[in-house]
């Protein structure tokens, strides 16, 4: 099993996110993430795909959205030629001040955005990739998790890449 | 681009832009959110020919298609009009047929308001369609339409849905419509790369046991001729998919017949027994190639499509050419003849193909009776004139006009071999005889399928486009039943379908002609009837209802393990 990260240029019209994910349900392909917006060019919308498999699924997932009408360009990224990131929102459960100060340290060592701070949680805004925000959340499981929202990945291959 | 002087309605563009098409017939029913479609009937050269369902339109337009190879148009209104098409037009893209299907819709206002008749058609249809169209103004109209057959028609065919909604259909803007289609996202023409081409044909050179695999992909591209000069030209035997059955005439010394599950016992032997396969237009289905890993495993595989998602979709390729099917073997007929490669005796290989197909045509066993299922299809082939269009049903009728009915004129064969649609045999060649008046239409016909579409019969008789339906009945779910006696230890459940009802009277009461054939005379005479006849003809032809279809590769195994008649 191996990770990929596909980048859709498709038309902005209705319908088209329904489309493209049918396409991987109904021929059994897995979605790990999906992140969509409006590009510079306002008809055309940037998908960004996150999925995984083996090389004979990942080349069929390029052909199948390659195939599809609405799609102007697929492109299967390199991870290492490309820019990555992803958004989380994390509330996190305190239960006394030591932790409230253990907690923003976590949040100060991955580079993350305190919000909302109460006495008994906080949130932390992480824009990350998705092996630091798991090592996030797994940091800070240990206070306990109250709830979690995650935008998907958005994607760019580096110039000359 | 065009655009007209005076405003015109959505319901006129359309019709205006049918035209543009070339269409002449338009296949239908009508209802409410139509109406404005309908009514520009009485004002353009469209014929219009009704359907007694929905279903049965879309499998007429599908029948068109195919034979035509331009698109097949149908109509229906929303909602329950809509819904029905679905069957029809899963069936044409399965089959990667050429469809145009125009419904109504509720006015733009009312959708997502759960309207009376409204159904979310685009929603519904989009898992079956190659694609859909919801214009939502009278201007988007006519390129809706022209992009639609651009689509429908070019690359690997399939079906295209136009939803217009009512109130688009009635209101009024200037029709414009473009000289050439295009899309950012489609780019249906790809040439065959030479350099593939180039280590396709190093590669079956170099084989020492060659065969050719012939699928629907051929047809649909007409590439009879240059199947036929390269197999002759390397002397390579062939065989084919049950889509492709008769992409290469079935009489030729080079021809083995199609493998698969109800292959022919020679096809399957002898694609087996080969070192490397070039596979023209076929996705290999299951249904072809038993199991994928075995079917891989055992030889070299160079394949031929005009869709890049076909290859190595289903089995792993050594060579593959991307490219219309016709285009690519005419590139490599270019670089056979540059390279001097003269019509070819063959050696041991084809001697052995050739004993093979004698050893099976001379040595299958087949049913004894009067009218076993072999005897009566040889006679219907004896009989019929070589470019007569055949449809079939599904079921085991279907599996025996594979087995005993040769097609002799390539691309004279269709049945619904993708989607396996019982019912889709009568209204297709009912729009097969549309699409080719001149030449007798017949669907080999299962009773249990043919009732799903009998009613067809008051389209061809009042229509009058008649076309013979060769009843095949053994008044049961014979596949089915036969699947039961195989693997369920003869506990048959829901198979029986009873002496229900009467085909010669039913015939009748639509006002076509029903026969009934006991013998193989009675049949001889009937086939004559109905070749003769200017109404439809049904023969009801009552066999053993315990003949069984084979071979029969059972679902999951090899070809090779093939269960043969004892
Ligand atoms: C619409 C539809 N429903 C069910 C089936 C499953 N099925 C496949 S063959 C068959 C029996 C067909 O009966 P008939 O047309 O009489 O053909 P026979 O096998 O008896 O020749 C059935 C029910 C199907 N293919 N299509
Ligand atoms: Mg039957």
């Amino acid at each position: 099993m191996m990770w990929a990260i596909f980048s859709i240029l498709v038309e902005n019209k209705p319908g088209i996110l329904f489309e493209v994910t049918h396409m991987f349900r109904s021929r059994n392909f897995n979605i790990d993430s999906i992140a969509v917006g409006v590009t510079e060019n306002p008809g055309l919308s940037r998908m960004t795909i996150t999925t995984y498999g083996d090389e004979r699924q990942l080349s069929q997932i390029g052909k199948q959205l390659d195939k599809m009408i609405d799609t102007v360009e697929v492109r299967r990224l390199d991870e290492h030629k490309t820019v990555y990131r992803e958004l989380a929102i994390f509330k996190i459960k305190i239960s006394n001040a030591e932790e409230s100060m253990e907690v923003n340290k976590l949040i100060n060592a991955y580079g993350a955005k305190a919000h909302d701070t109460r006495k008994d949680s906080i949130m932390a805004e992480l824009t990350s990739t998705p092996d630091q925000i798991r090592a996030f959340e797994e940091l800070a499981g240990r206070f306990g998790i109250l709830e979690t929202a995650r935008t998907g990945m958005a994607a760019l291959q580096r110039s000359g890449a | 681009m065009t655009e007209t002087s005076e405003p015109v309605t959505g319901a006129r563009a359309l019709m205006t832009a049918l035209e543009g098409e070339g269409v002449r017939e338009v296949f239908g029913l009508p209802g409410g959110a139509n109406l404005p479609m309908y009514d520009e009937f009485t004002r353009c050269n469209i014929r219009h020919i009704l359907v007694r369902h929905e279903q049965s339109a879309a499998h007429m337009a599908d029948g068109y298609g195919r034979v035509s190879r331009r698109p097949g148009v149908c109509f229906a209104t929303s909602g329950p009009g809509a819904t029905n098409l679905l069957t029809g037009i899963a069936t044409a893209q399965a089959d990667s047929a050429p469809v145009v299907a125009v419904t109504g819709q509720v006015p733009v206002h009312f959708i997502g308001k759960d309207a009376f008749q409204e159904s979310d058609i685009m929603g519904m249809a989009n898992p079956v369609v190659k694609y859909a169209f919801q214009p939502r103004t009278p201007e988007e109209v006519p390129i809706s339409v022209q992009k639609a057959f651009y689509i429908a028609a070019t690359g690997r065919p399939g079906p295209v849905l136009v939803d217009i909604p009512k109130d688009v259909q009635s209101a009024h803007a200037k029709m414009r419509t473009v000289d050439s289609v295009s899309m950012r996202g489609y780019h249906p023409w790809t040439d065959p790369d030479i350099q593939n081409v180039e280590r396709a044909i190093e590669t079956l050179i170099r084989a020492d046991k060659p065969i050719i695999l012939a699928g629907g992909g051929t047809i649909i591209s007409s590439a009879f001729a240059e199947l036929q000069a390269v197999a002759e030209m390397l002397s390579i035997p062939v065989v084919t998919t049950f889509k492709g059955k008769g992409a290469f005439p079935e009489n030729h010394p080079l021809s083995l017949g199609p493998i698969g599950m109800h292959g022919h016992a020679e096809a399957n032997k002898i694609i087996t027994e080969a070192d490397c396969v070039l596979a023209v237009g076929t996705r290999f289905s299951d249904r072809s190639v038993g199991t994928f890993e075995d079917f891989e495993s055992r030889r070299t595989i160079i394949h031929i499509d005009v869709d890049p998602a076909e290859i190595g979709k289903n089995q792993t390729t050594r060579v593959a050419v991307v490219g219309d099917v016709r285009a690519s073997l005419r590139v490599m007929l270019r670089l056979l003849e540059a390279r001097k490669v003269g019509p070819d005796e063959g050696g041991e290989w084809v001697r052995h193909a050739r004993e093979m197909r004698e050893y099976w045509q001379e040595n299958l066993k087949i049913h004894p009776g009067e009218l076993g299922a072999a005897k009566i299809l040889r006679k219907l082939r004896q009989l019929l004139p070589p470019e007569s269009v055949v449809t079939t049903e599904v079921g085991q009728h279907q599996m025996w006009a594979s087995l005993f009915f040769d097609v002799i004129s390539p691309g004279t064969f269709f049945s619904s071999t993708g989607l396996g649609t019982m019912g889709w045999g009568f209204p297709a060649a009912i729009g097969a005889k549309v699409a080719r008046p001149g030449v007798p239409v017949v669907d080999i016909a299962g009773d249990g399928s043919f009732n799903m579409t009998e009613n067809s019969l008051a389209t061809s008789v009042l229509e009058d486009i008649p076309v013979i339906v060769f009843l095949v009945n053994n008044y049961s779910l014979g596949m089915v039943a036969q699947w039961q006696r195989t693997f369920y230890n003869r506990r048959m459940v829901g198979v029986d379908q009873g002496r229900c009802p009467d085909y010669v009277k039913l015939a009748e009461s639509y006002g076509a002609q029903g026969i009934r054939a006991q013998s193989m005379d009675e049949l001889d005479a009937a086939i004559r009837a109905g070749l003769k006849s200017d109404v439809a003809t049904v023969i009801d032809i009552p066999i053993d209802p315990e003949e069984d279809v084979l071979p029969f590769v059972q679902p999951g195994t090899p070809l090779s393990k093939m269960i043969l008649p004892s």
